[in-house]
């Protein structure tokens, strides 16, 4: 066991990543998302590793790549967020019902409050429905010490576990008891067995008996070893999972017992044993009522108060205050935050692109030459775009190419022009583009091409010419998928360069079919990593005539004096578009490089 | 019931807020203390306005609830303005006297706010107010990057850790390359 000494500061997802060095991992893969991303970031960081680390092509992919590698006898991991569990819900489904021979953890990382995703499912419900085990840590310390455990479950039960931290978990920071890295020598080995790894319905239907048959083994070990605890302190009690029972340990009064969920499935007999001691139970979880359910299904005359009679939300994220007034709605404690000062007034600070970013000019430009256009968009920096009016549509990784396609077929004659990010593009934008120009659609899609995955972090994708260990990769040419696709009109052009921007856009206009232009501009936040510089543009107040059409284009880096004329500010990278868009002439390439 | 110090860390996306918190962390790692912290991680980050509680001998969750906030750290008087209700009635603010504009301000034609405004705002503030030079500081010190770690030294004679913890924190979380000038900023922001 390791010592007080060896406690550290560090990110939940940074402890994560050092768990699965403790616990000795052979395979790692995963797709970025946030707040999922740092822990194969830490993983592909360390020198000389002595495991196989990948940034995969999307969820699904490297769901099945770690699923092999358990096939093989190897530990390993593959990491996602909540919304990518549903690309490798495929997988996931019947992965249960194979089993894996070495250890498989699936860490999905939920989003309560949506704080950057577009949705707030609970991945609790994907270990329910495909029948594996769920580990659902309470805080950093917890986070570590469950994910290392979770390869010796996934042995034990030949089961994928999943494992499931929230955001205010994997980006919340504490002082953390680490354990010792433990570097595996082990050796893949594939054993043949079709009647486990082929799954024909001859082969399935036992495979599935004999997975409903581990069920109750397995909730009753998630007791046995810890997972699951109660403390009997009086006759009523408080159920609850996940971060919640960071927020219920700060202010459960000492009469009060405490149950805490850690994993799932949740022992029904035990559960049933443990509420009959009470007379009325608080069930507090965030999203959906997993344990709340299970509960109601032994309370009998037991009271039991939660999401389902309006104690507790279903949506967004707790918080204390959450849970404090919902001790105080059920007579368990008063609540101690009562004076809620009001916020002041300030004008909205939401996130936006970055001055320089290649995707400000393109939607600029889409907004100038499609007036009545329609916007798919798709998840990256470049949702963004919403500020500037050239995002209509945003729902799920791929998706601007087959909603523009969907559209193109439902509405006659609709300007359909996708914006999808190269990273996005290769998750699953491919397969839209092949359908779009199979099925005769009439859309332009742009491929914002900034060639890394720039929002979760800038991990390299096969668009950037490395693999997460840093080794160059042979260069992928999205100029050719798209022609091998079948598409005639493809073209690639520098967003910097606003006059061919348009030309080449309005040329896409006047032509029928499924057209995609390829616009090529290194993300500027590498561009700084790597210290690359352009001169700063100036604006010549002599010249300026106060009209606007700068500030309208939303660049961080330009402002106005206090008499209403434009200035830039150090901010500027150089991006020169703005000059291009001055009807005066008065902004121009000046300033130094820096 | 409550029995840590917990403090909040704001600015604008970019400015360092995440490495100030490490400082406090590791600054308590060093003294034994247990620490929890929350950050804004993804794309809030880019440009967006950020917080980061700290809750300094913290063993419970992460999150400071409004009204509760021993100490507030601010990079931006815009940003010490929106999150002023996380203090408690007596709170303590140290804050730069930086602003910079939100870019919808501009772009939306808004009003733009005077500085001056907001410092006198701030400075109704029932608690004690530091208002900071600490941009023109960490200048002075070598590099305004270093604007953060002035504010560390600043909040150093109210923060309930030594000194010296969070200088050798400091020295700990900085580039190798910039451990003097943070070092210096560290010293001028505690005397400013």
């Amino acid at each position: 066991m390791a010592d007080e000494k060896e406690k550290k500061y560090l990110l939940g997802n940074d402890a994560v990543a050092h768990a699965c060095l403790e616990a000795g991992i052979d395979f790692a893969s995963g797709y970025p998302g946030t707040p999922s991303s740092e822990v194969i970031d830490r993983l592909r960081a360390k020198k000389d590793p002595w495991y196989y680390v990948e940034w995969s092509v999307n969820e699904k992919v490297a769901f099945e790549n770690a699923l092999a590698a358990g096939w093989c006898g190897l530990r390993s991991i593959v990491t996602m967020k909540h919304v990518g569990l549903n690309v490798a819900a495929d997988p996931l489904m019947t992965s249960s019902y194979t089993g894996t021979n070495g250890g498989f953890v699936i860490l999905s990382a939920d989003d309560p409050f949506a704080h950057s995703s577009q949705n707030e499912q609970d991945s609790r419900m994907y270990a329910k429905f495909a029948q594996i085990p769920c580990l659902d840590p309470s805080n950093v310390q917890t986070a570590h010490d469950y994910i290392k455990s979770a390869w010796d479950i996934s042995e034990k039960f030949k089961l994928p576990v999943l494992f499931r931290p929230t955001t205010r978990i994997c980006h919340s920071k504490s002082d953390v008891l680490l354990g010792d890295e433990n570097p595996s020598t082990k050796k893949g080995a594939f054993n043949k067995n079709p009647k486990q790894y082929v799954v024909i319905p001859a082969n399935t239907r036992p495979l599935h008996v004999a997975l409903t048959k581990k069920q109750p083994e397995v909730a009753k070990y998630l007791v046995e070893a810890g997972y699951n605890t109660a403390e009997i302190r009086g006759k009523k009690a408080v159920i609850a999972g996940g971060i919640s029972i960071s927020y219920v340990e700060e202010i459960i009064p000492e009469d009060v017992s405490f149950i805490k969920i850690g994993a799932y499935p949740i022992d029904s007999v035990w559960l049933s044993e443990i509420i009959s001691k009470h007379t009325e139970v608080l069930v507090i979880e965030e999203l959906m009522p997993v344990i709340e359910e299970a509960v109601r299904q032994v309370a009998g005359t037991v009271t039991v108060h939660g999401k389902l009679d309006g104690y507790l939300p279903h949506e967004g994220e707790f918080s204390p205050l959450t849970v404090a007034s919902a001790f105080e709605k059920a007579g368990f404690a008063k609540n101690p935050f009562t004076t809620l000062p009001a916020p002041a007034e300030v004008p909205v600070r939401p996130p936006i692109l970055c001055s320089g970013c290649l995707h400000r000019s393109v939607f600029y430009a889409i907004k100038k030459v499609f007036k009545d256009g329609i916007f798919p968009s798709d998840i990256g920096c470049y949702t963004l775009g919403l500020q500037m009016g050239s995002v209509d549509t945003t729902i799920c990784m791929g998706a601007s190419v087959t909603v523009g396609s969907g559209i193109s077929h439902s509405i006659e004659g609709a300007e359909v022009v996708s914006t999808i990010g190269d990273s996005t593009f290769l998750h699953t934008g491919v397969n839209g583009l092949i359908n779009a120009v199979y099925n005769g659609a009439n859309q332009t899609i742009i491929i914002l091409d900034n060639r890394i995955t720039a929002m979760t972090g800038h991990q390299p994708n096969p668009n950037t010419g490395l693999t997460a260990a840093g080794i160059a990769s042979p260069k992928i040419s999205l100029e050719e998928i798209a022609r091998a696709c079948g598409v005639s009109f493809v073209e690639s052009v520098d967003p910097y360069d606003l006059t061919h921007l348009l030309a080449t856009l309005r040329e896409a206009k006047e032509k029928k079919g499924v057209k995609v232009i390829i616009a090529k501009q290194p993300c500027v936040i590498m561009n700084k990593r790597l210290g690359i510089k352009r001169s700063k543009y100036v604006v010549d107040e002599t010249r300026c005539t106060k009209c606007g059409a700068c500030l309208k284009y939303g660049c961080p880096a330009i402002e106005t004096d206090s008499n209403g004329a434009a200035l830039t500010t150090n901010l500027c990278t150089g991006c020169g578009v703005c000059a291009d868009i001055c009807p005066a002439g008065a902004i121009r390439k000046g300033g130094a490089k820096e | 019931m409550k029995k840590s110090y917990d403090v909040i860390i704001v600015g604008i996306g970019g400015q360092g807020t995440v490495l100030a918190s490490n400082v406090l962390g590791d600054a308590c790692v060093l003294e034994g203390r247990h620490v929890m912290g929350a950050e804004t991680h993804g794309m809030s980050q880019r440009g967006g306005s950020v917080e980061t509680h700290i809750r300094i001998d913290g063993k419970y969750g992460s999150l400071i609830v409004p009204g509760t906030a021993d100490l507030l750290i601010a990079f931006d008087v815009l940003e010490a303005l929106r999150y002023r209700h996380f203090l408690k009635s007596d709170g303590v603010m140290i804050v730069n006297r930086e602003m910079v504009v939100p870019t919808s301000v501009f772009s939306n034609k808004l009003p733009v706010h005077k500085i001056e405004d907001v410092e006198a705002e701030l400075k109704m503030w029932g608690g004690k107010v530091v208002l900071i030079d600490a941009t023109k500081i960490a200048e002075d010190a070598g590099s305004p990057l270093a604007a953060n770690i002035v504010l560390m030294g600043a909040a150093s004679h109210t923060l309930p850790l030594a000194v010296e913890s969070l200088a050798e924190a400091v020295r700990r979380n900085v580039p190798p390359k910039t451990v003097e000038i943070n070092q210096k900023a560290f010293l001028l922001g505690r005397e400013a």
